[in-house]
């Protein structure tokens, strides 16, 4: 029996055995749209495509499952771009379909067209145009495996609407043979018995994980290493959550804006033993004075990774979870007595405080902790880019996997109220929590519709300082204090927009307002809250390494 | 900065070369000179592309292709271990008093003439590139009025 292309996409879908797709219609998905009326997934209609990527990429951080889209041709694919770039970043697995105009018509500047496939080439694991239906099944059938296996990714595929239209038989591959697509998943022995022996003599070694053990899901076999190690740990931004906060080895993050005890451990080290990182220039600071005496154990997927910006000792190409779990079954502890003292030392001597205002302003730091105590840790926290980000990661402490959803290597602003839908499409049972700053939410404030819409309970947490507040604090550190288009004075009633889109509004002013309004916040399950927060507006993210600085320079207050 | 004769064995499909070429223009690198040719498998072709570049950074490319899913090899053919061959057509000035020392050299590079006109000799040359690069070095004070190479082709004899 022969069935449209529109029927082998949804087809398709439902043997990938997906649960919900996010996407708006357009001209040549009409086809497509037309079977989504009745299929046995949900679909989330966004209200602006950039929408619908960053909340089918929250919906993958949280779930762990392959987030999937489908939007027009043209501007509706274009509107794609940030989300796509955000998830290739930050290595998130999604299938994206595009629409595209009938094949006859590509290349003619038909309306409504554009080269999808070309525009997102160096932003996609890879992408594919349809050029024949025979081959529709099978690429949609690579796409997720591409999306989902080594390294992550998005994977785009670009559908001619005749192709939509046009009749084939379906069947469904039951495997994927690709020649040039083979990743390795465990690790070389001979390596893995190297850096056995580096570790067990190593005597100031440093654990460095990220987010590489997230989609490996090995956060389990993380802590059974440094159970049996011993070993101090940090972890990157998108790393939050692999390895309790609250352990004594915990040195939560490094890098920029990380703690001064992660990053003077890390410098100090005599071996960093990276896991699912990448080396990132906000980790790294100024990479030549990095780790001077340090030799290096990195373990990756990605062969790309290993050696891109420093120089490693032992790669271990393969996947977190099967070579930890190697490496975990012959470890023994190295001697680090000493090193551990000088580590608690730095800890102790330096920690992650903020000061509270004399006049009782309310300091955005406070309000994170607060979040942090009244949900007893228990939320999954999306946030937006800036300095909210970073203090969302610095006083909230995370002690599970997927349960902090950022935007960490695009850093793109607007990307947290999407995402927090997506996230707690996937996670329905915990509370689900947008950390923003009053720039970003307005980037794409229009999705708060969807959370009404379907009930969602998100909290969307402004910490509100009147500026673009991450611009605002370079300038006022590197640049004069000249504060060029960063004031924010002319903002929305944050309160009076929740109300319009059926959320509920509160706005806090007052110190002994905020426990309340969390609280009252929490209390609500049926549809979204935003709280207005107004904090103290010149507040800076400190500790703070500068651009172009060593991670020695950490600086912790703003300088005299 | 040093040479490198890059081997890449990919999909014989649309959009690959696009996918290759972007990641040397990405980094900004001018590609000096590429060729893509089918092989004894209608479905793989290879590039051969010979790029100048620091050694880190063409290291990261290398890695880059390999994880290209159409990419299914890559190698870096340096000088010893594999055969290249190139071609070259170049139309020098030739005036009649000129004639016979451009037909030494044609006879010496086992070169071909490819046309002649009364000012004007047209010379096409094959082999290695520094046999290529060594006849239009000789021909040079004659007057080269046109030249083009087709860039290298590169098997390695491992
Ligand atoms: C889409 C996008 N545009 C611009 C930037 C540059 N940028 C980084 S942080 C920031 C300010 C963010 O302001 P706000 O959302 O109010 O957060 P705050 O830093 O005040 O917490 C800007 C403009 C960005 N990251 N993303």
């Amino acid at each position: 029996m022969k069935i449209s292309g529109a029927e082998i996409i949804i087809e398709s879908l439902k043997q990938e055995k997906i649960e919900c797709m996010f996407g708006y219609p357009g001209g040549v998905v009409i086809p497509i749209f037309h079977h989504l009326f009745d299929a046995p997934f949900k679909f989330i209609l966004s209200r602006h495509e950039q929408g619908a990527v960053h909340a089918a990429d929250g919906y993958a951080r949280a779930s762990g499952k392959v987030g999937v889209v489908l939007a027009t041709s043209g501007p509706g694919a274009t509107n794609l771009v940030t989300g796509i770039a955000t998830a290739y970043m930050d290595s998130i697995p999604l299938v994206v379909f595009t629409g595209q105009v009938s094949r006859e018509m590509i290349g003619n500047d038909a309306f409504q067209e554009v080269d999808i496939t070309g525009i997102t080439r160096p932003i996609t694991k890879h992408n594919y145009l349809v050029q024949d239906i025979q081959d529709l099944a099978r690429i949609i059938k690579e796409a997720f495996h591409i999306a989902s296996t080594g390294r992550p990714g998005p994977v785009v595929i670009d559908v001619p609407v005749d192709i939509s239209k046009s009749m084939y038989k379906f069947s469904y591959p039951d495997t994927v043979s690709i020649r040039g697509y083979k990743p390795v998943t465990s690790g070389h022995p001979i390596q893995i018995e190297r850096a056995c022996k580096l570790i067990e003599s190593a005597e100031r070694p440093v654990v460095y994980a990220g987010g590489g053990v997230v989609i490996s899901n090995a956060s389990d076999e993380l802590r059974e290493f440094i159970r049996k190690t011993g070993i101090p740990i940090t972890t990157t931004l998108l790393g939050l959550g692999i390895y309790p906060e609250t352990d004594p080895l915990s040195l939560e993050m490094l890098g920029m804006h990380g703690t001064y005890y992660a990053n003077h451990a890390v410098n100090q080290s005599d071996l960093l033993i990276a896991i699912g990182a990448r080396f990132d220039d906000r980790v790294t600071g100024k990479i030549s004075e990095f780790i001077p005496e340090a030799k290096v154990i990195h373990i990756d997927i990605d062969p790309a990774s290993v050696s891109k910006n420093v120089m490693v000792d032992v790669p271990i190409v393969g996947d977190c979870k099967q070579v930890l779990s190697e490496i975990n079954k012959v470890i023994r502890p190295p001697k680090i007595d000493r090193w551990l003292e000088t580590v608690a030392g730095l800890k102790r001597d330096n920690p992650l405080t903020y000061e509270m205002s004399e006049r009782g302003d309310i300091k955005p730091q406070y309000v994170v902790e607060q979040i942090y105590k009244q949900t007893g840790g228990d939320a999954i926290i999306c946030t937006e880019v800036g300095q909210n980000q970073m203090w969302a990661a610095q006083f909230y402490k995370y002690t599970r996997p997927r349960t902090f959803i950022s935007s960490g290597g695009l850093g793109t602003m607007g990307y947290g109220l999407p995402a927090a839908i997506g996230a707690q499409l996937a996670v329905p049972g915990k509370r689900v929590f947008d950390i923003a700053g009053d720039g970003s939410i307005q980037m794409n404030i229009q999705e708060l519709i969807v959370a009404t819409q379907h009930r969602l309970p998100i909290i969307i947490a402004i910490l509100n300082n009147g500026f673009l507040g991450m611009v605002r604090q370079w300038q006022q550190l590197f640049f004069d204090r000249r504060y060029s288009h960063t004031c924010l004075a002319f903002a929305p009633d944050f309160e009076k927009l929740a109300v319009a889109y059926g959320a509920v509004g509160i706005t806090v002013k007052k110190l002994e307002e905020v426990i309340p309004a969390i609280d009252r916040a929490l209390s609500i399950t049926d549809r979204p809250i935003i709280i207005d927060f107004h904090v103290s507006k010149e507040e800076n993210v400190y500790p703070m390494v500068p651009a172009g600085k060593s991670i020695k320079e950490t600086i912790m207050r703003e300088l005299a | 900065m040093s040479q490198h004769v890059i081997s890449v064995k990919v999909e014989n499909k649309s959009g690959v070369l696009a996918r290759v070429a972007g990641l040397f223009s990405a980094r900004g690198y001018n590609i000096d000179s590429l060729t893509v040719s089918t092989t004894e498998l209608e479905d793989i072709s290879i590039m051969t592309i010979v790029v100048k570049g620091d050694d880190r950074v063409l290291e990261q490319v290398k890695k880059q292709l390999n994880k290209l899913i159409d990419v299914i090899k890559v190698s870096d053919h340096i000088g010893a271990t594999s055969i290249q061959r190139e071609l070259a057509l170049v139309k020098v000035s030739a005036v009649p008093s000129k004639r016979s020392e451009i037909f030494q050299l044609v006879e010496i590079f086992r070169a071909e003439i490819a046309d002649i006109s009364a000012k004007t000799m047209t010379l096409g040359v094959k082999g290695s590139p520094e046999k290529v690069d060594n006849f239009i070095e000789l021909l040079r004070p004659y007057g080269i009025k046109e030249l083009l190479r087709t860039g290298r082709i590169s098997l390695s004899n491992q």
